[in-house]
């Protein structure tokens, strides 16, 4: 069937796709050997395609700028007893750069945003596919109109409910809104479409309970589908930048992509440190991504091409 | 519905309690943290609210909207963001149909390796990709201005970003390389589900490459087309964090967005109701554009 492409035309396109593929990787590969640069080779009138002499210079100044405890873990709910509204610190890391509590504060808020959103949408998706409960096609219209609308349109509003709720500033304002949305549900609703009646009909004969069918039959049966949304949640939370930059802003409380921006906004000529700050945010997501390129492709075109 | 109304009463209760049991947790965060603060959005709009802890606020009932429509500002960010949408939607498509079509039938590890590479900008993140391009578009040490001047197209440096005629050019550029990752991602993916018996019989019935195109596989990638071609624009007008970080719809709002100037109105004038009043209309633009272009694309097929 390739028969129909002549070689030339074919070795003509993948020139010039390769090409491209080269632009598009250009900025990637300037952030990296930017972060190694020295002032002098940033700041040169000519650009420096590949650094003469590596420094470490902006990875220490990235790590050495600015202070906060590692980590800390506060008493749940403790904001609705304590005197001025914030949670009570129960644990205090050492304090150590600031770089690597944003770090530590984005892969906690993504970990949390995708084990919260497979479980409710695993649970919700198997639901909605496999249950006949009346309400069932409200419920589903919903979310399908809440899944074409802007996103950040509802920010706002969010912002004066977190701080009713006295969530605001802490990671679960970011958190909650990533796993009310509703993605996750449509794409296991897919998933779940394909388990056969028979089974759970079998199921239910042998007595097994709710719970015990969705442990043994169900979750296995969906599995593909909740690693790709796991690895879909997890990178878009991560980038999310939207919600973090209206929900966070204390120094302690900022995700990478803040700090970074913060940064920006502080020294935004010394390009040197806030490529190595960039480089800190994006080589991480990236090698999650290379590593789990097959269920994240998975993700997003099982989501459209059914849908 | 018509098969189930033999299930007896009892268990369609049943269905029904444990249905929602299985939806609880899900439906808890949806409702809350999704439909609340929609419903929430279009409700303040109607009223004169800021984010003061002692103020109330006043029921001003369409003043908000009658506001929108003669503000210069809010005029100018819907003009900017129908030339990106305008601008980048078709690019999108287009760059994405050609891209994917050329690599969705090589070899399995140059096809992952392009949809990979293609995708980087969306995985990098926006924050990262944003500030790289700063200093690219940077007016004394960027490279933009480096090789205009040394392949000749320029003749002395421009401020890209600083001056009204380039800088919503300059973000329409960014927006496009983060752009087209999924939509080839996508196009790989329905071009490789495209029924091969089909093609073949069209090519032993000596259709050539292009009516092979236009006849057997345009029609059956047509749901993915509108399914990119709603998820592209919904993109386009949100288009945020390259404002905020590179120009921050300056200068003299010749970038402003719809999306940065419902940011701008809410966090820096404090206008909470006026804000959401543009939320409102954005929610109106999109839902009828995307209603519009799903009736399209189904009286197509």
């Amino acid at each position: 069937m390739l028969g129909k492409k002549s070689k030339l035309t074919r070795t003509v396109e993948l020139t010039v796709i390769a090409i491209l593929a080269l632009l598009f990787l250009f900025p990637l590969y300037w952030i990296i050997t930017g972060s190694f640069k020295t002032p002098q080779e940033v700041n040169s009138v000519v650009p420096v395609w590949w650094p003469y002499e590596w420094t470490l210079r902006n990875w220490k100044t990235l790590f050495s700028k600015l202070k906060a405890p590692v980590f800390e873990v506060m008493i749940p709910f403790s904001q609705y007893f304590s005197s001025d509204g914030l949670p009570i610190v129960m644990l205090k890391g050492v304090t150590g750069p600031a770089a690597i509590r944003w770090i530590i504060n984005t892969v906690w808020m993504a970990v949390a945003s995708m084990v919260l959103t497979c479980l409710t949408a695993g649970l919700a998706g198997y639901a909605l596919a496999k249950k006949r409960f009346v309400g069932r096609r409200i419920v589903f219209t919903l979310i399908v109109c809440a899944m074409a609308l802007p996103k950040q349109v509802i920010l706002i509003p969010l912002i004066r409910e977190m701080s009713a709720l006295r969530l605001y500033n802490t990671m679960n304002a970011v958190i909650f809104p990533i796993v009310g949305w509703p993605f996750g549900v449509f794409l296991i609703k897919q998933f779940a479409e394909g388990i056969p009646d028979g089974i759970l009909e079998a199921a239910r004969i042998d007595g097994a309970g709710e719970l015990q069918t969705f442990k043994t039959i169900v979750f296995p049966m969906i599995k593909p589908g909740i690693g790709a949304l796991a690895i879909f949640t997890f990178i878009s939370s991560w980038n999310d930048y939207f919600m973090q930059l209206i929900m966070l802003s204390s120094t302690n409380n900022l995700t990478i992509s803040l700090g970074i921006a913060k940064m920006q906004a502080e020294n935004s000529t010394d390009f040197g440190l806030i490529m190595a700050g960039a480089a800190l945010a994006a080589l991480p997501i990236i090698t999650v991504f290379i590593i789990f390129q097959k269920y994240f492709t998975k993700g997003i075109t099982m989501g459209a091409v059914k849908g | 519905m018509g098969s189930k109304t033999s299930l007896s009463k009892a268990l369609v209760r049943r269905e029904t309690i444990s249905g929602y049991l299985f939806m609880l947790p899900c439906l808890f965060f949806f409702l809350t943290f999704v439909i609340y603060p929609m419903f929430m959005c279009v409700f303040t709009s109607f009223f004169d609210s800021n984010m003061g802890k002692n103020t109330t606020d006043v029921f001003i009932g369409l003043a908000n909207y009658r506001e929108l429509f003669s503000d210069r500002i809010f005029l100018g960010a819907l003009r900017n963001t129908f030339v990106i949408v305008l601008v980048s939607v078709p690019v999108v498509m287009v760059f994405s149909l050609w891209v994917a079509s050329a690599i969705y039938d090589m070899p399995m590890v140059l096809t992952s390796a392009f949809r990979c590479i293609f995708y980087l900008p969306v995985v990098t993140g926006s924050v990262a990709v944003t500030v790289v391009w700063k200093w690219m578009y940077n007016n004394y040490y960027g490279i933009f201005n480096f090789l205009g001047k040394n392949l000749g197209l320029i003749d002395k440096n421009i401020n890209w970003l600083g001056d009204e005629k380039y800088a919503l050019w300059c973000i329409i550029l960014i927006l496009l390389t983060t752009s087209v990752g999924q939509p080839i991602v996508l196009y790989v993916s329905a071009l490789g589900n495209v029924d091969k018996t089909l093609i073949e019989a069209a090519e032993v019935d000596g259709a050539n490459r292009s009516q092979v195109f236009r006849n057997v596989k345009w029609p059956q990638i047509m749901p993915t087309t509108l399914y990119i071609l709603i998820i592209t624009m919904i993109n386009s007008f949100q288009c945020f964090a390259l404002i905020q970080l590179l120009t921050s719809g300056g200068p003299n709002h010749s970038t402003d967005t719809i999306m940065y100037y419902i940011y701008y109105t809410a966090f820096k004038l404090y206008r909470y109701g006026y804000g959401n009043a543009m939320g409102v209309v954005l929610m109106i633009i999109i839902a009828v554009l995307s209603a519009v272009q799903f009736k399209l694309g189904s009286s197509d097929n």
